[in-house]
């Protein structure tokens, strides 16, 4: 973070400024709730995003290995919390034991998928990965016969709430005068789960292995040659990737209460792909900020597009999720035209755009 | 039998429209080693507007035959220069970057194509106006339409004429230098930009031209037909070796035959009842009943796992030469 | 670069704490906020609120906004006649929302109706996007009905503020099973979905009984909601020799599979649930769509009482699409509860809710426990000349010919 601070011999700036950050963080949903807790909800998908973003960052930014079925993960994430806390099979974990369990088994996947494409170049590894990830959700559309383990596109329902002691993060509250709903608590434990997984990030980005990951996007067979073990680290950028999205699904489930195939599909694969490209591969801020822009971008453009057709035309000429997705495409193609390494490029990356162009 | 020759007939339908498709992606790779993941989406449009022209034409009580061929004649020069405007607007600027900007930057014209359609076209399901009459014969039991007939024929009369291209002309000499190596094939006089702008002409046209065929054989155009159809051409041209022509003709009517057969013969392997040892486990089985582990539904699931199985035993696919040197 | 990015971060979060320091002030007025969105009622007006969510954009914005229509048409007239609550006049106001048939948009509107303070929800369409709603309205303790989600999950839920007045595919799927038995005596029936929510669970409750009846089901065959080759699937089936097919998904890929069966020479009868219940499967099936039988929940649209229709037509200058009969008495249902509880306040209406008995637009109306409709009607169809036309009314397990069902509506409502 500090990099962004010029303040240099002024730590204490640095502490006012993370000061700052803290309680607007703190205080937003209730600002937001004024307007109505919506906005807490919407919020709350973002931070979703957000996680995602994060996770397929370090697949795509810190190794540079393109992933088009990310969404897999989460989905296994999701599907583990909801196997494990739903009637569905009648078992009801409790949420910090299926955390780590859906976490883990994502990192299975990754690591499974990770495995035979390790030799794959770039391009097809985006390909299979996006086979993978189809795979993925046809399966979980069809794992209903012979046996009913996830329930088909049925979907399963009535997915428990975290809950600790009795605290269950799904109801409403009075707390020392402050109105917790649902969706505020889970804000909290999304703020919290987000910033210890941007702390992880930080740390690994600055690890020996997060330089080892950055040697073998910038060149492989030079990092081999130097003793990296590419194949391992490889797998474990896929794991840990996944597992993030693990944690994420789970807490899809949880929040959503209703999981079904229809929420895994490719379009929600390219959209984290393109907040972390928009945003700047390799770059934690720019990831986060390129998850929070895209997904805000369908709430303004409700607020935007809808009323302004109505005023200029009388009547909805466009949908605004059409206008979304266009500007999806609009984005990846000018980014990647006009600013490769995103809107926020990564400090790496700056510094190899700097040498070149001196 | 007659079912087995049946499902052959299919996947032989099937596989033909894939292998056209398929050649798009080919050659396009072969010679810029570029994923244009927007291939799919101009086999769509071609569909889309051989619908519109098809459709206004109908009524007009022209023979069937020539209005199918206007329509064709209308998607070709369209499809055409959405290849051109793509290559030069989107992929030329980028040759050079690194491998990923540029498939990034399909991803993004993929979505727009799509979503453009979906605004000209609607999202609805376009029903084709069915004026060919179909004739079905009966070889054996197994249905073959006039509609698959001509369909079989004209794939391989384009396959036929790519060949000739590639082989026999002077455009075709100067792909396949600029394939083998682009600077030097600069340096014998070739404007290797026309040439690659040529290729994704000549791959959008067969797109659309395959989007037609598509469409007056299932009868519908739909604006997102191009990313299934897109990605199992891909498959097909993996299969038989990207880059290579032969390859995604073979790879194309190969995996047609793998869905249909696949499709047609899965629950019947996987049905654990008819295996002895097993059946006397498995509660469902009393009294003649089944356990199927997979049917039909995996049907889409073939595609990719036959992408998937090449891509790690056999990248260069079944007949593809040059093998994944360039790492 | 460095510098100036470090200035807007900062300046950004300035600005941002800047709101968070209004949050106080506003926080005590806590109570004032939730006026402005309900204006303090002026003496002899009380403003009642009722919210309707569909997808206005996207594949089946049609079918939304047809729905928002039926509501919007009983609140209008609800206005129109002057109700009194407790002593005031009340003044209807319609909330619609579009939940673009997404379930985290769903359940983002279902949250905006409830910060609004809505007094009851009509919606949404889509059963998938429905079932998470259903669980923000159950918290808010707001009383919700569905004019057209027919999975039976949403009222098995155990929420008492769920309710319907459709048809579910559990009362659906016999309905046109039961019909399929009894006209066509078929020996020996393929039954094949898409793999989606609405077709398999249609397939499931069709399968279930056929096998009651002692009909021969052949295994289960697939496809998705975007096949459009559907030959491997039935030619497989043809070696198999069926009397009848049943098919559980949209028009969009009914069409092609009917029309392919047809080339195939499958001579069998196919029938279709209410997704594929429509005039577009003759466009997309050609000559091969006459004949076919096919089911809608509820009745059609054309033999909704006689009222109904001209008010919609005479207000939207078109006819109703396919369940703005039922949206229109869910609408009239929650106004009548107020009604009957003298109050539009939802903890003291939900209960005469439950035990309604009213007669709509769509014939007279009871819940059971669970928040279903009792004896829901469901219409089977047949393709003729190119139209789909209704063959008999299903109700209750009793047949009653089309003909003699219309009389019976004639002194409805």
């Amino acid at each position: 973070m500090k990099q962004y601070f010029n303040a240099k011999g002024k730590p204490w700036l640095v502490w006012i400024g993370f000061a700052l950050v803290g309680v607007v963080l703190a205080v937003l949903p209730f600002a937001l709730a004024q307007v109505g807790t919506s906005w807490v909800r919407i919020t709350n998908y973002a931070i979703l995003y957000v996680l995602l973003a994060l996770g397929l960052n370090i697949v795509v930014g810190f190794a540079g290995l393109l992933d088009l079925g990310y969404i897999a993960f989460y989905a296994v994430g999701a599907y583990t919390y909801a196997l494990l806390a739903s009637p569905h099979l009648n078992i009801h974990l409790p949420f910090w034991v299926i955390l780590p369990i859906g976490a883990g088994i994502a990192a299975l996947f990754g690591a499974l998928l990770g495995a035979p494409t390790l030799k794959l170049r770039g391009d097809y590894l985006a390909i299979v990965t996006l086979g993978f990830g189809e795979i993925v959700r046809i399966f979980l559309n069809n794992l209903s016969q012979p046996v009913n383990l996830t329930n088909g596109p049925q979907g399963i329902a009535r997915i428990d709430p975290f809950q600790l002691n009795g605290f269950s993060f799904g109801t409403y509250e009075k707390f020392i005068g402050l109105e917790f709903s649902g969706p505020i608590k889970y804000y909290y434990l999304l703020l919290v789960v987000a910033l210890a997984i941007i702390l992880v990030n930080v740390r690994l980005q600055n690890s020996r292995i997060g330089r080892a990951w950055e040697a073998i996007r910038e060149d492989e067979i030079a990092a081999r040659s130097m003793g990296i073990n590419t194949r391992n680290l490889k797998l474990l950028a896929f794991a840990m990737g996944a597992s993030f999205g693990g944690v994420a699904g789970g807490m899809f489930s949880a929040i959503q209460g209703f999981i079904s195939p229809e929420s895994f599909v490719l379009v929600e694969s390219i959209m984290v792909v393109s907040m972390v490209v928009l945003g700047g591969m390799g770059n934690i801020a720019g990831v986060v900020l390129g998850a929070l822009l895209l997904s805000f971008v369908p709430e303004i453009l409700r607020w935007t597009v809808e009323p302004a057709q109505r005023a200029l035309f009388g009547r909805m000429l466009v949908d605004p999720e059409v206008i979304r997705m266009l500007l999806f495409g609009l984005a990846l193609v000018l980014i990647m035209l006009f600013r490769p390494a995103g809107l926020l490029p990564s400090a790496v990356r700056r510094r190899e755009l700097a040498e070149r162009a001196p | 039998m007659d079912t087995f020759l049946q499902q052959v007939i299919n996947g032989l339908t099937a596989g033909s429209v894939y292998a056209v498709v398929a050649l798009g992606y080919t050659m396009v790779y072969g010679i810029i080693q570029l994923i244009n993941f927007a291939h799919g989406e101009v086999v769509m449009i071609g569909a889309m507007v051989a619908f519109t022209v098809i459709n206004a034409l109908a009524p007009a009580g022209l023979p069937p035959l020539a209005v199918v061929l206007i329509g064709t004649a209308c998607a070709v020069p369209v499809c055409m220069l959405v290849g051109y405007s793509m290559e030069r607007l989107a992929y030329r600027p980028l040759r050079g970057a690194p491998r990923l900007a540029p498939l990034i930057t399909a991803i993004g014209v993929s979505i727009i194509l799509q979503h453009l359609a979906l605004m000209i076209w609607s999202r609805n399901v376009l029903a084709f106006p069915q004026i060919i009459a179909s004739r079905t014969y009966f070889i054996a039991g197994a249905a073959i339409t006039t509609v698959q007939i001509a369909i079989l024929a004209i794939c391989v009369g384009l396959m036929g004429g790519l060949a000739l291209l590639v082989y026999r002309t002077r455009l075709g000499t100067a792909m396949r230098a600029t394939a083998q190596n682009p600077q030097v094939a600069g340096l014998m006089g070739i404007d290797v930009n026309r040439v690659i702008a040529a290729t994704f002409v000549i791959g959008a046209a067969l797109g659309a031209v395959a989007g037609v065929l598509f469409g007056t054989y299932y009868g519908l155009a739909q604006y997102t037909m191009g990313s299934v159809l897109g990605l199992k051409a891909f498959s097909a041209a993996v299969l038989g070796g990207i880059g290579n022509i032969p390859g995604a003709m073979l790879g194309g009517v190969l995996l047609g035959l793998v869905e249909a057969l696949g499709a047609g013969y899965i629950g019947d392997f996987t049905d654990l009842c008819q295996y002895g040892w097993l059946s006397g486990a498995i509660d469902a089985c009393e009294g003649g009943g089944q356990f199927i582990l997979a049917g039909s539904n995996y049907q889409d699931v073939f595609a990719f796992i036959v992408l998937i199985l090449v891509l790690v035993f056999r990248p260069s696919g079944l007949l593809g030469e040059r093998v994944g040197e360039r790492a | 670069m460095n510098n100036k990015l470090s200035i807007t971060l900062i300046a950004a979060a300035l600005a941002l704490t800047g709101c968070g320091e209004q949050k106080p002030p506003a926080k005590t007025e806590a109570p004032a906020s939730s006026q402005t969105a309900a204006p303090p009622p002026a003496p002899e007006a009380l403003e009642v609120k009722i919210g309707h969510v569909g997808p206005l954009t996207g594949g089946i914005a049609h079918l939304g906004k047809d729905n928002e229509n039926g509501a919007r048409l009983a609140v209008d007239e609800a206005n129109a006649a002057g109700i009194k609550l407790d002593g005031k006049n009340v003044k209807f106001t319609l909330i619609a929302e579009d939940d673009q048939a997404d379930p985290k948009v769903g359940t983002t509107v279902a949250q905006k109706l409830v910060d609004a303070k809505v007094n009851g929800v009509v919606g949404h369409l889509n059963s998938g996007v429905t079932i998470p709603a259903s669980a923000v309205y159950n918290q808010a303790g707001i009383p919700m009905i569905s004019g057209s989600a027919t999975n039976p999950k949403l009222t098995e839920q155990g929420f008492k503020n769920v309710f319907r007045v459709v048809g579910r595919d559990d009362q659906q799927g016999p309905a046109i099973a039961s019909y399929l038995a009894a006209e066509k005596k078929p020996k020996v029936v393929a039954v094949i979905d898409d793999a989606t929510a609405y077709g398999e669970g249609i397939a499931n409750e069709v399968e279930k009984t056929l096998k009651g009846a002692k009909i021969k089901v052949l295994p289960r065959e697939k496809g998705t909601d975007k096949t459009t080759d559907w030959k491997a699937v039935l030619t497989k089936l043809r070696g198999r020799k069926p009397d009848a097919v049943f098919y559980g998904g949209m028009d969009a890929t009914g069409g092609p599979l009917l029309k392919q069966g047809r080339e195939l020479g499958i001579k069998a009868v196919f029938a279709f649930g209410d997704g594929a219940c429509t005039d577009k499967m003759k466009e997309l099936a050609g000559e091969a769509a006459e004949g076919l039988l096919c089911s809608q929940a509820g009745i059609p649209p054309q033999a909704a009482s006689k009222n109904f229709l001209d008010a919609y037509k005479k207000k939207f200058n078109t006819d109703p699409i396919l369940y703005s009969p039922f949206t229109y008495d869910a609408t009239n249902l929650l106004i009548e509860a107020m009604k009957k509880a003298n109050s539009s306040d939802p903890a003291t209406y939900l209960p005469e809710l439950q035990k309604i008995s009213f007669t709509g637009a769509t014939g007279p109306i009871e819940f059971d426990d669970k928040g279903d409709r009792k004896d829901a009607e469901i219409t089977i169809f047949t393709m003729q000349g190119g139209k789909i036309e209704p063959l008999a009314v299903v109700k209750g397990g009793r047949t009653t010919p089309y003909e003699e069902f219309l009389k019976t509506m004639g002194g409805g409502k």
